[in-house]
């Protein structure tokens, strides 16, 4: 199958190792992943406030480039794009007075008819791949890697945007199971690890980190699993900070879950970017004999 | 804190804006704190966040305002989801957010941040902070 791909900013500069193994992993298992020819930044974080329209405008358009290239579907990787588009998507499906303001005043482009659906990669892993298919194509599985899922907030929440269950999503974790490493489950699975906050507030992410992680390493959890560039830098780099203040603080490497698939499919570390990552990932996956 | 409660301070202008920038009927929440109990960053707020709603509900606008919770607040929808009345608490803090953003009053001064840790920072940390923080 074909899908649309809208990458977002940050793919592009930081985290293009989740974009790499992503594609590699979806092309592996029969999902052409096409990126838009146009897109902009969907502004990020969705914008509350009843009369700001103009910020749903950044989302909107990006929905109308799908529209123009023939789509009725896109998928994203990033958890906040995916929030931020599906939640303008709602908004102005839920109130046409508003999707008809926003057509006048977007009056160079065609108007946005409100039809395009918009999917997190782990929907079609889960949804139109499945994950038993996923099992039958992996040919390096991950056993014995101790593995805590860490959502976080805009995959599950609000409820109407969320992928899976807001207060118990399994999805990372059946997924994890298709490739046979072991999830350990955490009270702080979709706790939220501070954000935005981390520009201003490091500190109050720092002390979000040490919660997620040391509960993790407690429970003999040998790494972290996202699917947020955001929760990725928190608890990557945070957890880093974290360490330099405290000595014998275990330091536990952060994966995109793309990456752990693209380990299991064989499609080697060079779709894998690990050499950007704050935590060294390679010590582990080395003696672990997968890379 | 000291309250002063009158007819028109519960009926003030400031009530009827949270009420239309949030879209939320504000007198639907009974206070049970459910969202506070759930809150991440309930730790370092002085005010709880449905104290915060409580001082809005009476038209206590300095207090409210003023509070370090509503820039404590990351929109993580925790409360959203386990609210019992179906009060939406994370856009009461936009709000609250907006009226003293609409004022040029930024909570961020961007040109203050350190260099060095800004270019550690991903776009997305940076553009959704300048989103909820600068005007
Ligand atoms: S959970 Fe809802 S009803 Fe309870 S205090 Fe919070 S906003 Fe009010
Ligand atoms: S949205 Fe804000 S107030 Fe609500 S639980 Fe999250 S951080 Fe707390």
């Amino acid at each position: 199958m074909k899908i649309h791909y809208y990458p977002g900013c940050t793919l592009k500069v930081t985290a293009t190792q989740f974009e790499s193994s992503a594609i590699a992993s979806a092309q592996a298992l029969g999902v052409e992943m096409l990126e838009l020819q146009r897109w902009n930044c969907c502004g990020t974080v969705y914008s509350l406030a009843n009369d700001d329209l103009i910020r749903q405008l950044a989302p909107i358009r990006n929905l109308i480039r799908v529209r123009n290239e023939n789509g009725n579907a896109v998928t994203t990787l990033c958890s906040m794009c995916l929030n931020t588009l599906k939640s303008a998507n709602l908004l102005i499906n839920e109130n046409p007075e508003k999707k008809r303001t926003i057509n006048a005043f977007m009056d160079e482009e065609e108007d946005y008819d409100g039809g395009v659906e918009v999917v997190h990669l782990l929907e079609i892993l889960r949804d139109r791949v499945g994950f038993e298919e996923v099992r039958g194509k992996v040919t390096q599985p991950l056993s014995g890697l101790r593995a805590s899922p860490y959502y976080g907030c805009l995959l599950l929440r609000p409820e109407e945007i969320g992928i899976d269950r807001a207060e118990s999503p399994t999805i990372l974790e059946d997924l994890l199971k298709s490739m046979s490493a072991e999830p350990i489950d955490s009270p702080y699975k979709a706790e939220c690890c501070g954000s935005y906050q981390t520009v201003d507030k490091a500190d109050l992410v720092i002390e979000k980190t040490r919660d997620i992680v040391s509960w993790a390493a407690r429970n003999k959890a040998q790494c972290i699993v996202v699917s947020c560039p955001l929760c990725f830098f928190n608890l990557d780099e945070r957890q880093k900070d974290l360490a330099e203040r405290e000595s014998g603080t275990a330091l536990l490497p952060v994966f995109y879950f793309t990456q752990l698939l693209a380990l299991a499919l064989g499609l080697g570390a060079e779709v894998c970017g690990f050499q950007k990552h704050v935590i060294d990932p390679r010590p582990l996956l080395s003696s672990k004999g997968f890379i | 804190m000291e309250a002063r409660l009158s007819h028109a301070t519960i009926h003030s202008d400031f009530v009827k804006k949270v009420e239309e920038l949030s879209g939320q009927d504000l007198l639907a929440c009974y206070q049970c704190g459910k969202c506070s109990a759930g809150c991440p960053i309930v730790e370092e707020a002085e005010i709880l966040p449905s104290q915060v709603l409580r001082l809005v509900q009476l038209g206590q606008r300095d207090d409210a305002l003023h509070s370090k919770t509503i820039w404590l607040c990351a929109s993580c929808y925790t409360c959203v989801s386990r609210c019992p009345r179906g009060v939406d608490l994370s856009k009461i803090m936009e709000a609250l957010r907006q009226i003293v953003l609409r004022k040029n009053l930024d909570h961020v001064k961007v040109s203050e941040l350190s260099r060095k840790e800004m270019a550690k920072l991903p776009p997305i940390a940076l553009i959704s902070n300048f989103r909820k923080f600068t005007g």
